[in-house]
């Protein structure tokens, strides 16, 4: 079982949250003037790295709220939590 | 040496310490025609099919550590070919179709095993979407079979057939469906592909690609550059890290699937069955350890290795299909890495990179295709275009609108 830090919680077990996959996909402000190409990538093209990743995760079985998390998806470590909207800690591995 | 029962007899006189190794192991050639990334047993049915089929012989199989030890020798080994879409159902019937000949063509015993695989339902929908899937597989030319209560009731009297929340009203059944024994069909086409002149090199990571104007070159290995005329990509978990070295994105996540083995009890579940109410599949293996496995466990993951509050929820789920396993002890559990795709369908197919193809994306459902995933590949790499039977499965499918949507729910990374 994870443990999971919510930032308005604090450290809970892991079957209470939900996940939601990469974080800081935007968008894109104007669809209309993508490719299909362009589309498709922001749709369904993910980075998917080997090592720390920056996704999303919600406190469904408690406050609700979504939040960023910083996971190593070999260790399952997490390095840091932040806010939806805040700019992301660098990823420098530490 | 062709395996035969006269064989077993005369090695038999030397205790069996005669049989020759099964591959050889030659050090990498400096080229090749064809490079396959990945020695699961996509790439070796990939590489056996080059060679038999299609006459290139100059290929080489890399295997980062030893062959069969990705998800060919981690899943739960269930072959079916019960799917709906005509994207989906001609290519996993073809692959059934491979399978029903495979120990022929391979002089090797992969213990296929057609003991039929059940989906139970338990509501009228259900039913009525099961039905639908049986006569698109009747269609199709495979093997489809509708039991009622009744005939359940004589195959597995031990289900929860009352249970409160999710009676069981029925099952839709592929005779044909059963299982095979994993790490016989990555030993056997990989013995079968290196007859045919295939070199398979274990150890060997790949590490970077060399592209020159907009095609593939070779590839940068632990164990040195390895130049290659067209290079397959059948690295299931780790597609998008070698699409990467190309430059590519992928419509897939990487995400961890566990798998558990019972303690050995007697002959109890001579099937396969699934349970329609939540995730959970079982079967009996040849040792008598009862296999089962359900859901991901939710997260990117590039762990061979799973979570409790997954496991606890699958046997949960086994509890509530079949209440007799609770008396069961679980000895084993692992997990493997699965490309799964955002529509829950493969791909099979080229890439932007000329002489780059990719063969990925397989969810939870790769093993029962490895054959049928081969032969296409092979087709793919010898004529530079896919097949009629993986035409469908093109990357370029999620920019164009196509994709397969097999469950009818949408694009998510957790479907199979
Ligand atoms: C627990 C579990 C249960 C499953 N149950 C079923 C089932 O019942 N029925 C079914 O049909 N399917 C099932 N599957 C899915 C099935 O196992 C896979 O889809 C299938 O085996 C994939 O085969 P493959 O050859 O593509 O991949 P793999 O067997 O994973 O082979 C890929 C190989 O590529 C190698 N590789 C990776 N990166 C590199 C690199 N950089 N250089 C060189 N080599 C590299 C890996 O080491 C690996 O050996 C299950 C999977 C799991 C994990
Ligand atoms: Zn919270």
């Amino acid at each position: 079982m994870l443990e999971i830090e919510c930032p308005w919680c604090g450290a809970c077990d892991q079957s209470e949250f939900s996940y939601g996959g990469e974080a800081h996909i935007a968008r894109p402000k104007t669809p209309a003037d993508l490719s299909d190409q362009e589309w498709g990538d922001y749709l369904f093209n993910r980075e998917n790295p080997k090592g720390w990743h920056r996704e999303q995760w919600c406190h469904t079985a408690g406050c609700r709220r979504w939040f960023n998390a910083v996971r190593d998806t070999v260790t399952c470590r997490i390095k840091a939590y932040y806010r939806m909207g805040a700019v992301p800690p660098e990823e420098d591995g530490r | 040496m062709k395996h035969s029962a006269l064989q077993i007899f005369r090695q038999a006189w030397s205790s069996h310490r005669k049989w020759p190794r099964t591959w050889s192991s030659p050090e990498p050639k400096p080229a090749y025609d064809v490079v396959i990334v990945g020695g699961g047993g996509h790439g070796l049915a990939t590489a056996f099919y080059l060679a038999s089929e299609h006459g290139i012989r100059n290929v080489a199989v890399l295997e980062k550590g030893w062959i069969g030890g990705g998800n060919t020798g981690r899943n739960t080994t269930i072959v079916r070919s019960n799917y709906l879409l005509d994207g989906n159902e001609p290519f996993y019937e073809w692959s059934l179709k491979l399978w029903e000949g495979l120990e022929q063509s391979l002089n090797y015993n992969v213990m296929m095993s057609q003991r039929g695989v059940i989906n139970l339902f338990h509501s009228d929908s259900q039913r009525d979407g099961f039905i639908r899937r049986g006569n698109a597989m009747l269609m199709h030319g495979a093997d489809a079979k509708l039991m009622d209560r009744d005939e359940l009731e004589k195959v597995l009297p031990y289900l929860d057939f009352d249970n409160a929340r999710f009676p069981v009203l029925g099952g839709l059944c592929q005779p044909r469906g059963g299982t095979a024994r994993h790490d016989a069909v990555a030993w056997g086409f990989a013995r079968a592909a290196d007859q045919l002149g295939v070199d398979i090199i274990q150890n060997c990571e790949v590490t970077g690609m060399r592209i020159k104007d907009g095609a593939i070159d070779g590839l940068d290995t632990t164990r040195g550059f390895i130049g290659a005329g067209k290079v397959g990509l059948a690295v299931a978990g780790n597609s998008s890290r070698l699409a990467s070295m190309a430059g590519l994105r992928l419509p897939l996540e990487s995400h961890v699937l566990q798998a558990f083995v019972s303690e050995s009890i007697k002959p109890l579940v001579d099937t396969v069955v699934t349970f329609g109410a939540g995730h959970f599949y079982v079967s009996q293996s040849d040792k008598g350890g009862l296999v089962f496995g359900g859901d991901l466990d939710g997260y990117n993951s590039y762990a061979q290795r799973g979570n409790l509050p997954t496991a606890e929820h699958i046997m949960e789920s086994g509890m509530a299909m079949m209440p007799c396993l609770g008396r069961v002890r679980v000895v084993r559990h692992w997990g493997g890495v699965m490309d799964m795709t955002m529509d829950g369908s493969p791909i099979i197919g080229l890439t932007p990179v000329t002489g780059l193809y990719l063969n990925g994306g397989w969810c939870y459902g790769g093993f029962k295709a490895t054959p049928g995933s081969g032969w296409v590949f092979a087709y793919t790499l010898a004529r530079g275009e896919p097949h009629r039977l993986n035409a469908a499965y093109r990357l370029d499918r999620f920019s164009a609108g196509r994709i397969i949507d097999e469950k009818g729910v949408g694009p998510q990374p957790n479907l199979h």
